[in-house]
Order: structure tokens, then C-alpha cells, then sequence
């Protein structure tokens, strides 16, 4: 706990220097409103409705779409790396698409989708399938091939050998992939409601700040930095558990 | 030497096709038959093809030329029939001892109370006894080699075959996990294929050791080295060293047939 609390305690000089810099006025007010303001209107924003509100929409696409892109992501991932047709069929593919900077899609998505839920999902789902095939394949292509044999002498089907030996053995690649998915979940999400939307964070964040309530603007920025690093830190602990026979020499 | 052979070797030839360069055959007409519970060692130099041979009649490779038959059926892909020890253990890192001597069992059907109380004999057969909870990252180089035996005897296969099992493991540990095979080999006989490049291991183990030849590999003769193994003092038995030194002569001049070859 204390060792936690030292670990953070440059979060904490931060703040008290922006609080510092707002009210001085080392810096204009509408730049950096001071932190105790951007506090109070957190907690207007919470009390209303507007950000849980808010927060459910964005929550919503970002599962939809990671969840997707996982599932789909991790059955591609295998397959590419389990059998050759699907290899040669999809590697280009996803060669070429890899550096597509996803955020281009965004008008893209719309016009196929609209402006809802839906065109955020797709989105989402498209970038973090990604890194979560990438990570399902490079797993599953190093799998051993005297684990796979002993598994098939022990009377397991291939199919068998896929779930109990294959999937295992690409566990720690894969878990890197969605790691990485779900840092670029939070981008695009925020990306896209930014530039067309009419609820979720992004909305939000753009329609405060076009309003000019600031310190508002601000809370909703903080609260996403939050949202993202507490679920990153979740995320790592659920790897921590799915791998504990790594860890444990 | 009496009843009917289990496995049968007939005419067997494989090319080994490497992902980049000519491909080489490995074995050249091999033929070869084993009876039911007999122990027998398949004994040549680094690259003779006798791992190939066994990963043939495990299944794992496809038979192209020639036939192999266990039990009188051709062998078209690995079955619980046959049991598989590999040089490098290949347990499940994911799984402990106990989850790994389970698996065949769990593949095999066994209710689970039964495979539970299975598990455990087998890992108490092996000396594991305490640390079947234990992930295979956990222990040592014999103690990984135990739980593999351990997981392939527990579904009871017929044949076991054996892939330099003691390969990777040192001096001391080796002549301790050669002493344990022959103790559960008398208790629970099986046929055994044993790959091996160590004269003195597969004259110790064996009934008789197939000598094979530098690549392309074929079998140069079959030594008989079935004797009375039950001296404390093995080491020194006039036949032991006897049946070495023979074994050794027959293998000499293929090892340095695979030596020149590879700097060639």
C-alpha cells in the first residue's frame, strides 16, 4: 500500500502543479482550468447522468467490438498458422491492412453503418483484430510438434489438439495481441465519437469543449485516462492468472 | 524368441524432404520385427534415421514406401496403442504433473474417480509422490523425465516407444532413470522401442539391440543381448562387457561413416 502510494506520488506533484499553473494563472484559464474545478464539475457531470450515460454507450462499442475482434481475431490467428489454404488465402490480407492507420476507416464505417453504435463497433472490431490474429498466429506456429504428437498418441483428434495443446501453447502470444487491442480500443473509440457521434466520450469530450465548458471537457479526459489505465491494469492481472504456470519456477 | 511378432517393419524406406535443400533419404528399406513384450533398441549414430523409423511406427509420419503393421493392421496415425516418450519430455508446461498424467486418461474416457486413483499410482510408480501438484517448469531434468513416463504408461499403452529418453539428462541422473525403466518394465511389461546412441544403455535395457547403419539407414545386424541383468555389479559383468565391446565394433564403423559424411 505505502509502496503503491510512493510509486504514484509524481501523479500527485503533477496535479498540485496544474492546480498551481491554473491558479496563478501561469497559464489562461479556458487552456487549463484548475484541477479542484475540473473535480467539481466531474462530479456535476456524474450526479446528472450525462457521464454514466455517456460512459455505457462507449463501454457498449468498445465490448462489442473487442469482444469480436478477439473471438475472430484469435479463430483467423490459429487457422492462418494450423492450415495452409487459410494462410495463403488471408496473410496478405492482413499484411497489407496491418499499417492501415484504422482511423482512416472512420468516414468508411459510417457511411456503411451510420452514425450509431454500430459504426463504432465496426470499427473498433477491424483495428484490434489486428494484433489479435498476429498474436494467435505467431502463438499458434510455435506450438511444439512432439507436444502435438504425444497429445495425438494420447487418443486426442486433431481438432482436440487444437483446443488442448495448440491454444495453450499460444496463450502468451495471444494475450500480448488483445493487451494491445484493447489500448487501441480506447483510440478508435474515442476517434470516432470524436468526429461523428451523438453520444459516448468522444461526443462528449467535443460537444463540452465547442461549448466552452472546459473544466467539464477536462473531466471527461480524465475520466477516459482512467478508464483506460484501470483497464489495462485489470487486463494484467488476468493475463497474471491465465499464465501462473509461467511464473511459477 | 516364440510367438508371433507384434510389429512388423516391411520394406521401409523415407525421404526426408528439408524445407530448404535436396532431400536425402533416411531409410532405406528397413525391415524389422518385433515380438510382444520384448525390449528392443534401435542403436546407430546422429542422423541414421532411427527416430525416423520410430516416429513411422508411432504414426506420426506417413508410411510412403514399404508397410508397417502393429498387430497385423497397418499403421495409418498415432493411437493410444502406442506410447510415446520424447527425448525432451514435451509435457504440457500449463499443466501440472497431475493434470499431465490425467490428459490421456481424460482422451482415453476413464470416469473420473478412477483416472484420479490412476494418476496418482503412476505418479507414485515413477517416484513422483509430492510433487504432482508441481508444474513441470518446477523440476529437474529426471523429474520432468519420470512425469512423462509416468503420463504415457498411465493409458496403458502395448508399446511404448522411447526416443532417447535419457538423452538430455546427466551421467548420474541417466544410470538412475535407466535402473527405474528396467523396475517398471518388470512390473508392468510392455513392448518396448527404444532409440538410443549409447551402446552401453541399450545393451543394459534391451533384448536385443538393432545396430543401423549411417545414413541412408538400414539395419546392420540384430545383436541378441538378452541375459541375466540382475548383478549389482552389472558394470562389470563378463557378459555385459562382452556384449558391449561386440555391440561397440558394430556401431564404430558407422559412427565414423556419419562423422566423415558431416564434414564433407
Amino acid at each position: 500500500m505505502t509502496r503503491t502510494l510512493i510509486r504514484y506520488l509524481p501523479l500527485l506533484l503533477l496535479a498540485l502543479v496544474w492546480e498551481m499553473a491554473a491558479r496563478f494563472e501561469w497559464v489562461s484559464n479556458t487552456a487549463l482550468p484548475p484541477l479542484t474545478d475540473v473535480v467539481r464539475a466531474w462530479i456535476e457531470l456524474t450526479l446528472d447522468g450525462e457521464l454514466l450515460r455517456n460512459s455505457a454507450s462507449s463501454l457498449y462499442r468498445i465490448a462489442g467490438g473487442l469482444g469480436l475482434a478477439i473471438v475472430i481475431g484469435t479463430v483467423l490467428g490459429i487457422g492462418m498458422a494450423w492450415w495452409k489454404p487459410v494462410n495463403v488465402l488471408l496473410a496478405p490480407i492482413v499484411e497489407v491492412f496491418y499499417p492501415v492507420p484504422k482511423s482512416a476507416l472512420i468516414p468508411v464505417t459510417v457511411i456503411w453503418l451510420g452514425f450509431g453504435d454500430g459504426s463504432k463497433i465496426l470499427l473498433i472490431f477491424l483495428g484490434c483484430m489486428v494484433p489479435v490474429t498476429i498474436g494467435a498466429f505467431n502463438g499458434a506456429r510455435a506450438s511444439e510438434q512432439v507436444m502435438v504428437w504425444s497429445a495425438r498418441s494420447m487418443g486426442a483428434s486433431k481438432l482436440r489438439v487444437l483446443w488442448d495443446v495448440v491454444m495453450p501453447g499460444a496463450m502468451p502470444e495471444l494475450l500480448n495481441g488483445i493487451r494491445t487491442a484493447l489500448a487501441l480500443s480506447f483510440i478508435l473509440l474515442v476517434s470516432s465519437e470524436l468526429i461523428v457521434a451523438q453520444k459516448g466520450f468522444g461526443y462528449l469530450i467535443g460537444s463540452l469543449g465547442a461549448g466552452g465548458s472546459y473544466d467539464a471537457m477536462y473531466a471527461v479526459v480524465l475520466t477516459v485516462a482512467f478508464l483506460g489505465f484501470a483497464a489495462d491494469r485489470a487486463y494484467l492481472e488476468i493475463v497474471r492468472r491465465t499464465l501462473a504456470w509461467r511464473s511459477v519456477a | 524368441m516364440q510367438g508371433p511378432a507384434q510389429i512388423v517393419v516391411d520394406q521401409v524406406s523415407h525421404l526426408y524432404r528439408p524445407p530448404r535443400g535436396r532431400e536425402v533419404l533416411a531409410l532405406d528399406a528397413v525391415s524389422l520385427e518385433v515380438r510382444q513384450s520384448e525390449f528392443i533398441a534401435l542403436l546407430g549414430p546422429s542422423g541414421c534415421g532411427k527416430s525416423t523409423l520410430l516416429y513411422l511406427i508411432g504414426g506420426f509420419l506417413p508410411v510412403e514406401k514399404g508397410e508397417i503393421r502393429v498387430d497385423g493392421k497397418p499403421v495409418g496415425g498415432p493411437g493410444p496403442d502406442r506410447g510415446i516418450v520424447f527425448q525432451h519430455f514435451a509435457l504440457f508446461p500449463w499443466k501440472t504433473v497431475r493434470g499431465n498424467v490425467l490428459y490421456g486418461l481424460e482422451r482415453q474416457g476413464m470416469a473420473k474417480a478412477e483416472r484420479e486413483k490412476r494418476a496418482m499410482e503412476y505418479i507414485e510408480l515413477v517416484g513422483l509422490h509430492g510433487f504432482e501438484d508441481s508444474y513441470p517448469s518446477q523440476l529437474s531434468g529426471g523429474m520432468k523425465q519420470r512425469a512423462a513416463i509416468a503420463r504415457t504408461l498411465a493409458f496403458d499403452p502395448k508399446i511404448l516407444l522411447m526416443d532417447e529418453p535419457f538423452g538430455a539428462l546427466d551421467a548420474q541422473t541417466r544410470g538412475l532413470m535407466q535402473m527405474e525403466l528396467l523396475r517398471i518394465w518388470q512390473r508392468t511389461p510392455k513392448t518396448v522401442i527404444f532409440v538410443t546412441h549409447d551402446v552401453q544403455e541399450a545393451v543394459l535395457l534391451s533384448d536385443r539391440v538393432a545396430v543401423m547403419t549411417a545414413r541412408p539407414g538400414r539395419i546392420k545386424t540384430i545383436v541378441d543381448t538378452k541375459f541375466d541383468k540382475n548383478d549389482p555389479d552389472i558394470f562389470k559383468n563378463k557378459t555385459f562387457v562382452e556384449k558391449v565391446d561386440e555391440v561397440w565394433n558394430l556401431v564404430k564403423d558407422e559412427a565414423i561413416k556419419a562423422q566423415g559424411k558431416r564434414s564433407a
